[in-house]
């Protein structure tokens, strides 16, 4: 690389074949990543755009162009589809900030010195191992109106058989708490990492000058996390964004979410668009608007968090 | 990432290090390696109970018979019944669930390999070569994660599945997965920690090929994390749903395909039953958790914070 080939024609083959080595070589490294991308992630990505603007379904197999028809019919027209963003939204926010502040607290405890460090950890993982449809099945049951686990508990305090299928908000919260339950601790192991890489002498100076530890878990930890927790923020916007299994098995195993579409995410929308309805056009355009979404809901917590941190 | 996850942190330390020693014992240190207060213990104590008892209740209830799950207050001891039950879920035709693992282990375990293959060559290429366009296809490369593909490709790989005529074949399970961004970004992190400049330098004088390097010397040093990102892989995918669900049916399913079926249609008033599928399901991930757990803990960790 460092040496620019001048004397070409003297070259023996042996040198050019090492040139070609350090020339080429990094290509076809990189080559077999790029190439399967391009046909399974590229390539759909750009035809769904294609198909997002055609008129096209099972039953109308010979497509035609109309334009931005498909977007503007979910956006104004079908409602479901509406009410399914603020489904996903709703959820994703009494989901993850409960989940991301119990982490946080979590791995504040895990990162104190304790005996068998391994087995704490493992244990704090441990619901990651449940399969998002092993979650669902489980918790819909703990969730049940009749013998719901959550329902005995509080029938205890004296409150009657809650149907929490049936309310928006209600349903919300069983969702969340599948999504709690199995990411909390993988969560707080993110924020361990990035606990115990923090200057020991930040604490030791804050110490010294007399600051108590919950002022230094709020002066020096959470200011230093501000990226992770960023980090984390993002992948949870993403992944909550596309929320699917959960609430589908929530609503045994339907794609409707609940009678009224009280917890449809817009994932169920999108994949029923296609397998119950065969409508390639509206799915596609489902898809583009929930990635549109998802873009606008990470720029924003990106900001609020970047504004919440500029306070201090 | 990696850099812009860092930074802050070489923010400068204020105050007075200097009389780090004086004292030490006198003031509480919150941050790391304090000891645990009460309330601390609690928190901890509190979290992982609600965390593993999910998972209790599920071989509880697999245990005993459906009335007991819905007894209040809940059972809460195991029964004895678990043997005779998974013998009849595993031996159900109708439920598939061998056929259900066995595919599952067909797909995880191809897509696994491939992706740790592709991102160790890509991710030494990315982390040692010097290569033009290297910073910009990095770019794509992480680009990839943050963009949710398989939304967004889903009606064009259905209908390509379809045109080949491969709805409920494994192939068309497994190829859209057969790369990921995320294994790139670890492996060339692992690269650049644990393989020396030196190294290359010296065997590229001795005459190696790229592809001899990566081989000789890169492969045997990224061992660990290969199997970290394998580990990650593995899961991953185990627990993949949407995508199977568009081109499997349930004469052809996966095990996540088949424990739903389980739950929703053929066992969906025999709770125990439902559960002892669920367990079923989870098993090889559980194996495989309590084996490597020290590497998927250090894994998450250490992906994490570069």
């Amino acid at each position: 690389m460092t040496t620019t080939a001048k004397p070409r024609s003297r070259m023996s083959l042996r040198d050019r074949i090492h040139v070609f080595d350090a020339k080429g070589s990094p290509y076809l490294l990189v080559a077999p990543f790029f190439l399967l991308f391009a046909v399974f992630g590229l390539f759909p990505m750009i035809f769904t755009l294609y198909a997002s603007m055609q008129d096209w379904s099972v039953r109308r197999p010979e497509r035609s162009f109309i334009g931005l028809d498909n977007y503007s019919f979910l956006l104004f027209e079908y409602d479901r589809f509406g009410w399914s963003i603020f489904n996903t939204l709703g959820m994703f926010v009494i989901a993850t900030i409960p989940q991301l502040i119990v982490a946080l607290m979590v791995a504040n405890a895990l990162n104190k010195r304790l005996r068998g460090q391994l087995m704490w950890r493992m244990l704090v993982l441990a619901p990651i191992v449940t399969s998002v449809m092993a979650v669902g099945i489980v918790f819909a049951r703990i969730w049940g109106q009749e013998y719901g686990m959550v329902n005995g508990f509080l029938g205890l305090f004296g409150v009657d058989n809650i149907n929490w299928h049936s309310g928006r908000l209600s349903s919300w919260v069983a969702i969340a708490s599948m999504v709690d339950w199995r990411w909390m601790g993988y969560n707080a192991l993110i924020y361990l990492a990035a606990m115990q890489v923090i200057p020991r002498n930040l604490y030791e100076a804050a110490a010294l000058d007399g600051a108590s530890a919950s002022q230094q878990f709020w002066k020096i930890t959470i200011p230093q996390l501000k990226p992770v927790i960023i980090f984390t923020v993002f992948i949870s916007s993403v992944g909550g964004m596309m929320l699917f299994v959960e609430p589908m098995m929530f609503g045994s195993g339907q794609l409707s979410g609940g009678t009224a579409g009280q917890f449809q995410t817009t994932s169920m929308v999108l994949v029923d668009m296609l397998r119950t309805h065969g409508n390639y056009g509206l799915s596609s355009a489902a898809g583009w608007i929930l990635f549109v979404v998802i873009g606008l809901v990470a720029g924003l917590n990106f900001l609020i968090i970047n504004r919440l941190q500029g306070d201090k | 990432m990696s850099t812009a996850l860092k930074q802050p942190q070489a923010r400068p330390a204020a105050g007075a290090p200097k009389r780090r020693n004086r004292g030490r014992h006198l003031v509480s240190i919150g941050g790391a390696a304090g000891t645990p207060s009460l309330l601390t213990k609690i928190t901890l104590g509190v979290v992982i109970a609600l965390s593993i008892f999910p998972l209790y209740w599920m071989i509880v209830i697999a245990s005993r018979t459906s009335r007991d799950a819905i007894s209040f207050p809940p059972a809460l001891l195991p029964g004895g019944n678990l043997g005779e039950h998974v013998e009849r879920a595993l031996s159900d035709p109708q439920a598939n669930l061998l056929l259900g693992l066995q595919n599952s282990f067909i797909i995880t375990g191809t897509v696994t390999v491939s992706v740790v293959l592709i991102s160790t060559l890509a991710g030494f290429a990315f982390a040692k070569l010097q290569f033009k366009g290297s910073r910009l296809l990095m770019g794509v490369v992480l680009a990839t994660m943050m963009v949710p593909l398989q939304h967004l490709g889903l009606v064009p790989l259905y209908l390509l599945m379809v045109e080949l005529g491969w709805l409920d074949t494994l192939q068309a399970a497994i190829l859209p997965f057969l790369v990921n961004g995320f294994g790139i970004f670890l492996m060339r992190q692992y690269t650049i920690q644990s393989v020396p400049d030196e190294l290359i330098e010296a065997a590229r004088m001795d005459g190696a090929s790229t592809i001899g390097i990566w081989w000789r010397i890169v492969l045997p040093a990224l061992r660990p994390g290969m199997v970290v990102l394998g580990l990650l892989t593995f899961m991953l995918n185990w627990n993949e749903f949407l995508w199977p669900f568009m081109v499997l049916s349930n004469n052809n399913p996966t095990i996540q395909l088949a424990i739903r079926q389980i739950s929703i249609g053929l066992y969906s008033t025999d709770l125990s039953m439902v559960f002892t599928g669920t367990l079923i399901s989870i098993i090889p991930i559980t194996v495989i958790f309590i084996v490597f757990g020290r590497q998927i803990v250090s894994g998450i960790m250490e992906g994490s914070n570069k």
